[in-house]
């Protein structure tokens, strides 16, 4: 066993020894183990909020985005600060309405708003087609980190199995606990990792951040900034957009914000976190430096730019402290979304065929489905195919397809009524599943239109024919709901 | 909307606005590329402006 593994193996073990000891004096009902008792303090809410930002997206697919595309990969901080200033408002009042209607997942959320079951069973089949694909990306990421870091004494195959089957133990043991101590220590080391490798990286191959800027100038001219088709401007202001929209409504940072104490915490997060995004600056100058250095990565792999440098550059020691990282930061967001995913299967799927389960009989179910669901993605993960950032843009495109009708909730927008919000949401996501089966882009949709119109993320797209599609039916459908409109937000009486 | 409100628009302005005109490499500023700068530049100055958004709220004068 070389130091390398034997560095990551530790790093595991530890994880899943912090894991057990996290759950040691908190009784293990299902309100705890998916939303840790509500009464995580501001400082915690904002390690595991934190934590969620930094996924293999951020270790390798940024760095992977930026080696393969150039300028365009700054759109990651583009959209999370814009992201940041979303939640200022909208989290506290996703925390509010969940408080006073005690919701636990996001499908519930939307079938009290609107008062329809059937709205919750979409929003769960959304929330889990969207959840499926970023599993399989802190798979695909994991697998990438164990086997390059193992110097090839593991196989891709392997590495993926064990990695998952570390994430389901330790996601099977504690739940929500577990994750927040040791996002704690995730953080802490993706940190240090990022920053060393953003700094170092250029420095010893340029001579220093400036001057290898220059170099790729040189080299590449005009690959630092949007090309002028492709990820032009267009697709830049469309993708940011719709990320920024979305970011929120992925359903473990949606159930991330029921863990506050209270709404405080929101703000002051909006506050401080867009300082924090200015971390994946490093990820990306790592990215940045590969560019000169590792020959001609396309596709997905790309997602191996930074990985094939540090092995390049460093001892298998060092190598190993940073697939440690990347391990972790993989398994915790990893373990959040499987914690997500199958408290959605037992209480938005099954529980509504089965209404009189108990408590523990659901807390049974969702530790099944974790397994079927590791199951499910290591599949999909060993089947191969896209890239880390496609895989995640992808995901995006179906969540964010549950903002109008959220918004139009929390608006109390009395304009749109559940036929319309379920219609809508109906059409988008089909349009973007649509678009990924068929390889659809605008460029086939309207082939006479201008270029620019050629780069526009289909997302949005897809969420344009949402809107519309909400208000329409809203309209039609509107006497038929005229004395049972979407409950207020607040206590206040309806009118 | 209030003041603090308004305040939150910024931030949309300088980055999906700012991709339309920023969008170029040269001139150099601090060694970086204007793009990159500029996204920087974007970074801080939304974590200026959320703050004083959050100072501005009065939800936050807490009792």
């Amino acid at each position: 066993m070389n130091p390398a593994l034997a560095i990551i193996a530790s790093t595991l073990v530890g994880v899943l020894l912090l894991g057990l000891h996290a759950r040691q004096g908190v009784r293990m009902n299902l309100e705890q183990w998916s939303v840790g008792g509500r009464a995580f303090s501001c400082r915690l809410v904002f390690v595991l909020m934190a934590g969620e930002l930094y996924t293999t997206f951020t270790f390798l697919g940024a760095s992977g985005f930026a080696y393969g595309h150039g300028g365009p990969a700054f759109y990651v901080m583009a959209y999370s600060c814009l992201a940041f200033v979303l939640s200022y408002w909208l989290l506290p009042a996703i925390w509010r309405f969940a408080r006073q209607h005690g919701v636990l997942t996001q499908p519930e959320f939307f079938a009290k708003a609107y008062d329809s079951p059937l709205m919750g069973l979409l929003v769960c089949a959304v929330a889990l087609l969207a959840l499926l694909p970023y599993l399989v990306l802190q798979f695909k990421g994991l697998g990438i980190i164990v086997e390059l870091t193992s110097y090839g004494s593991l196989t891709s195959s392997s590495a993926i199995w064990i990695g998952a089957l570390a994430m389901t133990a330790y996601v099977l043991l504690s739940g929500m606990h577990g994750s927040a101590s040791t996002a704690v220590l995730k953080d802490v080391l993706i940190l240090a990792v990022c920053v060393f490798l953003g700094l170092y990286l250029p420095h010893h191959y340029d001579g220093g951040v400036a001057a290898m800027f220059r170099h790729i100038e040189q080299h590449r001219p005009g690959f630092l900034a949007l090309p002028a088709t492709g990820k032009s401007g267009a697709w830049f202001v469309s993708t940011v957009a719709l990320s920024a929209l979305g970011m929120y409504l992925w359903p473990h940072a949606f159930t991330a914000t029921f863990t506050a104490g209270n709404e405080r915490s929101f703000r002051r997060n909006a506050m401080v976190m867009p300082l924090y995004a200015l971390v994946m600056l490093f990820s990306m100058f790592a990215g940045l430096a590969a560019v000169l250095q590792v020959p001609a990565l396309t596709g997905d792999q790309i997602d191996l730019a930074l990985l094939r440098l540090a092995i390049q550059t460093f001892d298998p020691w060092i190598v190993g402290v940073i697939g440690a990282a990347g391990m972790l930061t993989a398994i915790v967001p990893g373990s959040i979304m499987l914690v997500s995913a199958s408290t959605l299967v037992a209480r938005d799927l099954y529980r509504p065929c089965r209404p009189a389960s108990s408590d523990a009989h659901l807390s049974m179910v969702s530790r099944g489905a974790t397994v079927l669901l590791m199951l499910a993605a290591v599949a999909w993960t060993l089947a191969g195919g896209a890239s880390i950032v496609s895989l995640l843009l992808m995901g995006f495109g179906f969540v964010t397809q549950l903002a109008p009708a959220l918004l139009a909730v929390l608006a109390r927008d009395r304009r749109v009524n559940r036929y319309g919000a379920f219609a809508g949401i109906l059409v988008g996501v089909t349009f973007v599943a649509g678009s990924v089966v068929s390889g659809l882009t605008m460029r086939r949709l309207l082939p006479a239109a201008p270029e620019w119109v050629h780069d526009v993320n289909p997302g949005i797209v897809g969420l344009a024919l949402n809107v519309l599609t909400t208000f329409i039916v809203s309209l039609l459908t509107r006497d038929r709901l005229r004395a049972r409109m979407p409950p207020r937000v607040s206590p206040e009486p309806l009118r | 909307m209030k003041l603090h409100h308004w305040l939150a628009v910024i931030p949309f302005l300088l980055f999906l606005g700012g991709s339309l005109f920023a969008a170029r490499v040269q001139p150099f500023v601090l060694g970086l590329p204007l793009f990159v700068a500029w996204t920087i530049g974007c970074v801080i100055a939304t974590a200026a402006v959320m703050w004083l958004v959050f100072r501005l709220d009065p939800a936050n004068r807490a009792p």
